[in-house]
């Protein structure tokens, strides 16, 4: 047993920590700011612990690798910003079509383009989600402090092993760079969960067929199980195939795997929510200018409350709906131009007023500015 | 209680650095802490500066609004900031820098922190320490001891004795002035 022992971590560290703790031995990426610490951590702890650390040419080599070492049986796990994401979407897609687990942690800075490095944003929120082409399910996570970027981590190489899938961890720079003094779980005592290994021997073995929960266990490459691997539509042998039965039912069975499982996925804090006549939605570094916010409203009798989602998609549709039943105003501050927004309108059409707080100039929005905003309608 | 510390100046003054040693000293006191920055795409020069909050209640807001406690290391940073700080906060100027004192109610501690470093220890890179040793020393709002402690943690090998005496030279500074 490891003594819990106080620790003055970042966010950026706290996510290196959290991979090693899920049992993450390889890491290949091209470090970029403000995410380049979990690299540079990674390159430092992996080797000790018997893992591989690359730092490929470029970022697209970097998504490559890990999904590489991901179907030869090691859990992987890159980092990058914005710009880095957007080159990593294609053979993101190739992990979905191909059902292989890794995380990619994109630690969010000011875009389009190479925009502000240095400086927080929400502004791939809708990358995570549709940055890649074709129907497809996605998991992306947020926190909102270093201990949760601890958990989260653990949780997304979690989710990417049991539902064989990438998983977004959507970091910013705030939570990325910010050091908070934690303590850290016991790792004898956390939940790991490993990928299902075939039953079955090699020679009957179907790579592509699904169990009951709709995720097919996996072989490693080099065990003697032979497979095609290809982001072609295929169907249960992994050979390619555009039967219109055979395609319709693999998207769907990727699709229905997240959807039918949306309720473990999904992880959302209510504060001050029982009688809030102004509820503020809001996820990441956001959430704790919600939190003063709300603690100053209450102060001054207003009855304000706070719904923060670790989870971003799957979008946490039916908490939402739960929680604003009986508020008048639903607030949405993003560091973005409203991309959680309109999911947030489209989860509880047009029964009350629900209106954005945006601010995309590089700067983390203040609990004034959300008081302010509050303060227009109560 | 909570107690809000800014440190401004520019890249490559080891402001960061200062930020979280002095968030881990008060960590090792058993505060809750919260440590941010911002800085520029610059390895050198841009303007820099680190926040450090310190509380027996849980931090929210990570962020400094209105320090208790600025420190500026440069007269832009001086300028840039001092508006930001309480009427009754405290205000720790480089005088190697700031040459023109700002008009403000705050109390001000004014110390050639990068001259004392130069001179004194012969190495402008510990102005860092010395800033923080006069920080401490006009404020306490960590102890001298745990300071030196999470120094020690935190610095590269054979650099000790450097480093406790700049801390040392602007913490006395820093008490010569109270």
């Amino acid at each position: 047993m490891k003594t819990v022992k106080r620790k003055l971590l970042q966010g950026n560290e706290a996510c290196a920590e959290g991979a090693l703790a899920a049992g993450v031995r390889f890491f290949a990426g091209y470090p970029i700011t403000p995410s380049t610490e979990i690299a540079e951590i990674m390159a430092a702890k992996l080797p000790r612990l018997g893992g591989r650390f690359l730092q490929m040419e470029d970022e697209i080599a970097g998504m490559a690798a890990i999904i590489g070492a991901s179907l030869a049986g090691t859990k992987s796990l890159t980092a990058t910003s914005g710009p880095g994401f957007s080159l990593k979407q294609e053979n993101f897609g190739y992990a979905i079509m191909t059902e292989t687990p890794c995380v990619v942690v994109d630690v969010q800075r000011g875009g389009p383009s190479t925009g502000l490095p240095t400086s927080p944003s929400q502004g791939d929120v809708m990358q995570a989600r549709w940055g890649t082409h074709g129907s497809h399910p996605v998991i992306a996570l947020s926190p909102a402090s270093v201990r949760e970027t601890f958990d989260l981590t653990v949780k997304a190489v979690n989710f990417s092993e049991k539902f064989r899938l990438p998983v977004v961890l959507l970091l910013d720079e705030v939570i990325g760079h910010m050091r908070e003094a934690i303590e850290l779980p016991d790792y004898d005592e956390i939940e790991i969960i490993d990928r299902k290994k075939p039953q079955v021997p090699p020679e009957e073995y179907l790579p592509y067929k699904a169990d009951e929960d709709g995720v097919p266990p996996m072989a490693n490459f080099g065990d003697g199980y032979r497979f095609h691997v290809t982001g072609l539509t295929h169907d249960e042998t992994g050979f390619p195939s555009n039967k219109p039965d055979v395609s319709a039912q693999l998207i769907k069975r990727l699709n229905d795997k997240i959807e039918k499982h949306k309720d473990e996925i999904i992880i959302t804090e209510g504060y001050q929510l029982e009688d809030a006549e102004v509820v503020i939605f809001c996820y990441g570094c956001v959430a704790r200018s919600a939190k003063r916010a709300v603690k100053e409203a209450r102060e001054s009798g207003k009855k304000v409350g706070l719904l923060r989602t670790a989870t971003i998609w799957p979008f946490p549709a039916q908490v939402l709906q739960k929680s604003v039943k009986d508020a008048k105003y639903v607030l949405v501050p993003e560091m973005n131009e409203g991309q959680l927004l309109e999911e947030v309108e489209r989860a509880i059409g047009c029964k009350l007023k629900v209106e954005g707080l945006n601010k995309i100039n590089g700067e983390l929005i203040t609990p004034s500015e959300i008081l302010e905003k509050i303060g227009e309608v109560i | 209680m909570q107690k809000e510390i800014r440190l401004s100046g520019s890249g490559g003054q080891g402001l960061i650095l200062a930020g979280i040693i002095l968030a881990a000293a008060a960590m090792k006191a058993g505060k809750n802490v919260v440590q941010t920055q911002s800085y520029g795409p610059e390895a050198r020069g841009g303007a820099s500066k680190a926040e450090v909050i310190i509380s027996s209640e849980e931090i929210d807001y990570p962020k400094v609004v209105n320090p208790d406690i600025m420190l500026a290391m440069t007269q832009e940073a001086c300028d840039k900031y001092v508006g930001d700080l309480k009427e009754n906060g405290i205000l720790i100027l480089d005088s190697t820098y700031v040459k023109n004192v700002p008009n403000t109610k705050a109390k001000i501690c004014s110390l050639p922190i990068t001259q004392l470093a130069k001179n004194e220890v012969g190495k402008i890179i510990v102005a860092n320490m010395v800033a923080l040793g006069a920080l401490i020393g006009h404020t306490e709002v960590v102890s001298f001891e745990k300071l030196e402690e999470a120094v020690m943690e935190r610095i590269p090998m054979g650099t000790e004795k450097i480093n406790k005496k700049a801390l040392y030279l602007g913490y006395e500074a820093a008490r010569k002035e109270l």
